[in-house]
């Protein structure tokens, strides 16, 4: 359970962090803000899971001690929500593909038999489901938009397609809670996902090229090297100088 | 009626503290400064950002991660407010923007100094959020309507910012020793410039006599900066921080501090551009306004698009 918690705070974390790289820097203002609302949730989110990670464990630590002390082959965030934010076409694909597999996971959720997840669920899927609006509207305006938008998208899709598939490939973690009822079944979660993805991508008038090779491996501690550096930024204040209050 | 008249109209509803509305009469030169300043302001929130987000990623525990993201995000939204109120005037957006970029118009100049530690996000909230609501307090009076609601709603944020800095800055200064020489090295940095944020002096400022009969300004240069410091040092002291001017003291006479000159070489100069980051600063703004401008494009063709389709159903069809 407690891993699989770190799974679901660290995708948060991590995409939060890359969101929060656009800070001031978005194509105009009203994405700088949304960019940023959605990097607040998301973050909010990593914090509440951490705390009943710390809860769960009962070692004495906090939310940041995960955040902020753990090396990158302990951090179970999938490979997608490490990837560079690239322009804002990679940014925009990576968010839809992560929030139309949490929209339909934390709709899930909220018939967890865990009365914790089932609640931190319910409370998530308003923001979820705001983030899902927003990524898909976003996928239209580029796909539709112009021919160089378009193109631009197209080139995100074809650089990250192959982490689109991790999220929904369960690992033993995720099969042996969904064996317990706790989780939903990810291949029973896979239709509506990609019912959503194909949905939008015909509206957006882009396609994807069957059969592309899928990697996985981050909800198990192997990453890309994005995380370590991502990190390093990230921890430098708390690995500098340890122990303090900040 | 004469203009004359209408210039006796408007300024007898200034007098009388009634606030000039975007249809209402008002002399150009009314118009213009309140153009320029509004949108200097903008400006102001937009460029503020960089050197605050400079820290987000680095930003050392999950809450204060948040609180800093939420402000910078602030920032951009009293952005956001402040260019409506100018396009009330008749500005356009995109024309003010562009007029930044070029560096014809300008924008507070604190903002071109850099974040070089942790603390300077404690600092910049204290001091400059400090500064801004003291300037900017008698702006939720200002003569121009939409002016002074946008202000109403700015200065309760700015005023939410100017405490979070501060808190901030407790828990730096009452932190470990290395904490505490962050927070001291962040003041020593930001206490002229945050001074020098009040504009020149009352005698060599150009705008400032028509600005306080149009009742756009309602307070001195040298009358908010004197207000500031005499709230602020306190608040150093409680930190046990010390304020680098050697000629701060008390004037018990006065009943206010009395402090040291302001290098305004210094100020001058980083108006002109030659501060720390004046070219970073623009050079940012100019390649997020570039690299975004296709997005910008696509938003815009969809949207005709989309209009497009619904009022042709049968065309659109058709050709699908
Ligand atoms: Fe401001
Ligand atoms: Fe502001
Ligand atoms: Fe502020």
């Amino acid at each position: 359970m407690i891993k699989y918690l770190l799974q679901l705070a660290d995708n948060a974390l991590i995409l939060g962090h890359r969101l929060g790289e656009w800070c001031g820097h978005a194509p105009e203002m009203e994405l700088d803000i949304a960019l940023t609302n959605i990097a607040l949730d998301l973050t909010g989110q990593a914090r509440s899971l951490y705390q009943r990670v710390a809860e769960l464990e009962g070692l004495g630590k906090d939310e940041d001690d995960y955040a902020y002390l753990r090396d990158a082959w302990e951090f179970r965030n999938a490979l997608l929500v490490e990837q560079p934010n690239g322009d804002f076409a990679h940014t925009l694909f990576r968010q839809f593909v992560f929030d139309a597999y949490n929209y339909h996971l934390h709709q899930a959720l909220t018939h967890s038999k865990d009365e914790w997840l089932a609640g931190f669920a319910a409370k998530s899927l308003k923001e979820i489901t705001y983030h899902l609006r927003f990524s898909s509207e976003w996928m239209l305006r580029l796909g539709d938009g112009t021919e160089l938008s378009n193109a631009k998208l197209k080139a995100a899709i074809e650089d990250l397609w192959g982490y689109s598939g991790e999220l929904a490939t369960p690992n033993d973690v995720e099969k042996e809670l969904a064996q317990q009822g706790i989780i939903p079944d990810l291949n029973l979660l896979k239709p509506a996902i990609e019912a959503k993805m194909s949905e939008v991508f015909v509206a957006a008038n882009v396609g994807v090229a069957a059969g592309m090779f899928m990697h996985i491996g981050g909800k198990d501690g192997r990453h890309s090297e994005h995380l370590g550096f991502i990190l390093s930024e990230m921890q430098f204040l708390q690995r500098a100088y340890p122990g303090l209050e900040w | 009626m004469t203009s004359l008249n209408f210039e006796a109209i408007f300024q007898s509803k200034i007098d009388d503290e009634v606030k000039i509305e975007p249809k209402d009469w008002m002399p150009d030169a009314y118009r213009k400064t309140l153009i320029r300043q509004i949108s200097q302001h903008a400006h102001s929130e937009i460029v503020g950002m960089l050197p605050e987000g400079n820290w987000i990623t680095r930003a050392p525990s999950l809450r204060r991660k948040l609180i800093l993201l939420a402000k910078v995000q602030d920032e951009a939204g009293h952005g956001l407010y402040l260019y409506s109120a100018a396009e009330t005037l008749g500005a356009d957006r995109d024309d003010l923007v562009q007029q930044l970029l070029t560096g014809k118009a300008k924008y507070s100049s604190i903002f071109n100094y850099p974040t070089l530690n942790w603390a300077d996000i404690g600092a910049i909230g204290w001091l400059v959020d400090g500064a801004a609501i003291t300037n900017q307090v008698m702006l939720t009076r200002t003569s121009y309507g939409p002016y002074a609601r946008a202000m109403v709603r700015i200065c309760k944020e700015e005023s939410f910012h100017q405490r979070q800095g501060y808190e901030l800055m407790m828990a730096m200064a009452f932190g470990s020793p290395e904490q505490k020489s962050m927070a001291q090295d962040a003041l020593n940095r930001w206490w002229w410039p945050a001074l020098m944020m009040f504009g020149p002096h009352d005698a060599e400022s150009t705008h400032s006599d028509q600005a306080l009969k149009w009742k756009i300004k309602r307070k001195s240069n040298d009358e908010l900066r004197q207000n500031f410091v005499d709230v602020t040092v306190p608040q150093a002291e409680y930190l046990g921080l010390t304020v680098p001017d050697p000629d701060l003291c008390w004037n018990e006479e006065r009943g206010r501090y009395d402090f040291g000159k302001i290098n305004w070489d210094e100020f001058w100069n980083v108006v002109k551009g030659n501060g720390p980051c004046n070219r970073q600063r623009i050079q940012a703004r100019t390649k997020a306004y570039e690299d975004g401008a296709w997005v910008r494009e696509a938003a815009m063709a969809h949207a005709e698009k989309k209009e497009q389709r619904r009022m042709q159903p049968e065309a659109a069809s058709k050709a699908a």
